[in-house]
């Protein structure tokens, strides 16, 4: 999960490592107080979002007096910030961290994941802070040193010194690097991050490492040892639709076409949804319904499906491995009498007693479909959407 | 022939009295699996189903068992622990089935993994099958038929949808395994294709990837270099947006990398044949056996 970069600091903050003083706020009057408060000769003013690249959309302003900080709040707050990861549409800002200023001598990049290929914590780093790491990975991939970290060995000073000589930190400051280097591994692994993305570091006039901005990326399956999760969860940040579809237990992804998918299996559910564009559509979610797919739950899923007005049609693709196919039909005809269903719906059912299963679809009286196959159902819901 | 497991297979369930762990144990036995014995903490001395010994600890169970694969059960929480002892227990295959392993607890696993005498396929996965022989996961097993096909997939329902063409269209298959959906996987899809490429009774290889890492990248340069048998390859997840986890921990495309475009691209040039859809993966392996 993501979280915000005031969250992601205070969880720093709480694994020693230093952030510069900052504020949060919900109204430009607060954004005034907050900018006396921090008696800094300049601040910056930075929106809140789930999204990279607030720079370059408008998101983040340097403000040199508390009158002005407050004029930028005033247009930041309220306003669907774009940039290259919101989409068109943008993310509406609800608040901004207002932080205090520094000097700045150097900026680095550095960031920690997880390495699939190696299974290990990776950092990358470069001496290139505050550019797009994608950028500078394409055009000038010397710029940047990746350190993998066996986690059973665990990070050692070695690793530490080769970053430190790749981007020319003075050996008088590698104290303050390697302290920086050690807590942000233990914060990584202590809190089940799956990205920590600080750009850019800074080395300060007074030789201190800071992390000017941080995202952090959480590991939702961590999360039941972590009780402060939930609290870290903004629901503002999240398509409405998939957080109802998570209180429901359904695990759906809102897309932008118009026929609702609904199968059962991650892969499948992906495959489904390609098979789909294949045939000239385009899928309006990814909905994987799980291993049990009786009534209730393809109750649950309509509903869902139904609240997307984009909507024209449903395409059911269940692979019926331990359930048998006639129950999921009986199940399936049922929900959609229950909530009255109008939508055309194709549905295809495999694997245990699929042909009792078709009968059912087909003698339901609804205004249902039967396919035989993957690509046969994906080739009819597309020319029933595509009229 | 077949590859890591046949009737011989003598397996053992962690977490063999769980609401999962019971009824899929059950399943495997009544596909012919020999289960030999149950791990549950608290549980041991009882028996499971009246039949198969259940055991405090997999120490306790192999003092009374010769143990060739363990099937893991055990909740997310505990899985790795779980794991660990089984890797400590010197357990030759270990198939964990656990869905939501958090990922840090998954690279010690994966550490301890390489300096041991383990093998582990998982986790999130749904196990290991050698057709009409050993069943060590959550698979239907009807729609398997002893055949000439291997099949490897990081998927569920959609390894099913294959293996069901295959034995449709009559070529069947010989072991088939999901090799797991998270980011940090026991063994890649690599550690199987050298095996398939050995065994005498496969023919050909069906490999289904996903978006997300660079696995199948991986896959199709070895099986370039060190190949001979064909290799029918699938890829879910063309029309999925970037930056958003598609139900599978391991099924995301972060900063531009882990693409379907980029994964298919690759594997062609290296020479796999491609399966546009699910659809057509029996039919790609028909052309591919009579090149």
């Amino acid at each position: 999960m993501d979280i915000h970069e005031y969250q992601a600091k205070e969880l720093l903050n709480k694994h020693g490592i230093k952030t510069l003083k900052s504020i949060l706020c919900f109204k430009p009057e607060e954004v005034y107080n907050a900018y006396k408060t921090l008696s800094s000769s300049v601040a910056a003013v930075k929106a809140q979002v789930h999204a990279g690249g607030r720079g370059k959309g408008g998101g983040v302003k340097i403000a040199k007096s508390a009158d002005e900080a407050k004029s930028i709040a005033e247009k930041m707050i309220g306003m669907n910030l774009v940039t290259a990861q919101t989409g068109k549409e943008g993310k509406l800002v609800k608040k901004v961290l207002v932080e205090e200023g520094a000097s700045i001598i150097k900026e680095f990049y550095l960031s920690l994941t997880v390495d699939r290929k190696n299974a290990a914590i990776a950092f990358v780093l470069s001496a290139e802070g505050g550019m797009e790491i994608e950028e500078v990975s394409k055009n000038h991939p010397e710029k940047i040193l990746t350190v993998s970290v066996n986690p059973l060995y665990g990070l050692k000073s070695y690793h530490i010194l080769e970053m430190s000589l790749f981007l020319g930190i003075d050996k008088n400051l590698f104290g303050g690097f390697s302290k920086l280097i050690n807590l942000l591994y233990g914060a990584f692994i202590a809190e089940d991050m799956s990205m920590l993305e600080i750009n850019p570091l800074i080395l300060t006039g007074a030789d201190e490492f800071i992390p000017l901005d941080a995202k952090i990326i959480l590991d939702d399956n961590a999360d039941f040892r972590h009780p402060n999760f939930k609290d870290l969860i903004d629901e503002d940040e999240e398509e409405p639709l998939e957080v109802k579809a998570k209180s429901v237990g359904l695990n759906y992804i809102k897309l932008d076409g118009n026929v609702g998918c609904m199968v059962n299996g991650a892969g499948l559910a992906m495959a489904t949804m390609d098979t789909i564009k294949e045939f000239g559509a385009a899928p309006a979610n990814f909905l994987d319904v799980g291993g049990t797919a009786d009534a209730k739950r393809v109750e649950t899923a309509f509903n869902i499906l139904l609240s997307d007005k984009n909507v024209k049609g449903i395409f059911i693709n269940i692979f019926g491995g331990i359930v048998k196919c006639d129950m999921v039909a009986e199940g399936v005809v049922s929900a959609a009498k229950n909530i009255g269903l109008k939508l055309p719906v194709v549905v295809r059912l495999e694997g245990t007693n699929a042909d009792g299963a078709a009968k059912i679809i087909e003698n339901s009286g609804m205004n249902f479909v039967s396919a035989e196959s993957l690509a046969d159902g994906a080739k009819k819901i597309s020319k029933i959407v595509n009229g | 022939m077949s590859i890591l497991v046949n009737k011989n297979t003598n397996v053992l369930v962690q977490g063999i009295t769980g609401k999962e762990g019971s009824f899929h144990a059950q399943k495997c036995i009544e596909y012919g699996t020999k289960v030999v014995a149950g791990v549950t903490p608290f549980k041991g001395k009882t028996l499971f189903n009246d039949s198969v010994p259940v055991y405090n600890t997999i120490k306790e169970a192999k003092k009374e068992h010769k143990i060739d694969a363990t099937m893991v059960f055990v909740p997310a929480g505990f899985a790795a622990a779980g794991v660990i002892e089984a890797i400590e227990s010197e357990i030759p295959l270990i198939v964990c089935i656990t869905e939501g392993i958090p990922v840090i607890d998954m690279l010690n696993v994966k550490a301890a993994l390489n300096c041991s005498k383990s093998f582990m396929i998982g986790p999130n996965c749904p196990g290991i099958i050698t057709a009409d022989e050993c069943k060590i996961g959550i698979m239907p097993g009807f729609i398997h038929k002893k055949g000439r096909v291997g099949v490897l997939s990081r998927s569920g329902t959609l390894t099913y949808e294959a293996v069901n063409q295959l034995t449709k269209a009559g070529f069947g298959e010989t072991t088939c395994i999901g090799i797991g959906g998270d980011p940090i996987i026991g063994s890649p899809f690599i550690s199987f294709l050298k095996m398939f490429e050995q065994d005498l009774e496969t023919d050909a290889v069906v490999m289904i990837g996903e978006i997300g890492g660079t696995a199948e990248e991986e896959a199709s340069e070895y099986v370039k270099n060190h190949m001979k048998k064909p290799v029918i390859g699938f890829v879910a997840g063309k029309t999925a947006p970037a930056g958003k986890r598609m139900g599978h921990a391991g099924a995301i495309i972060s900063g531009g990398k882990g693409t379907a475009s980029d994964k298919l691209k690759t594997m062609e040039k290296n020479g796999i044949h491609i399966a546009d859809n699910p659809s057509v993966i029996a039919e790609t392996v028909k052309k591919a056996l009579s090149i």
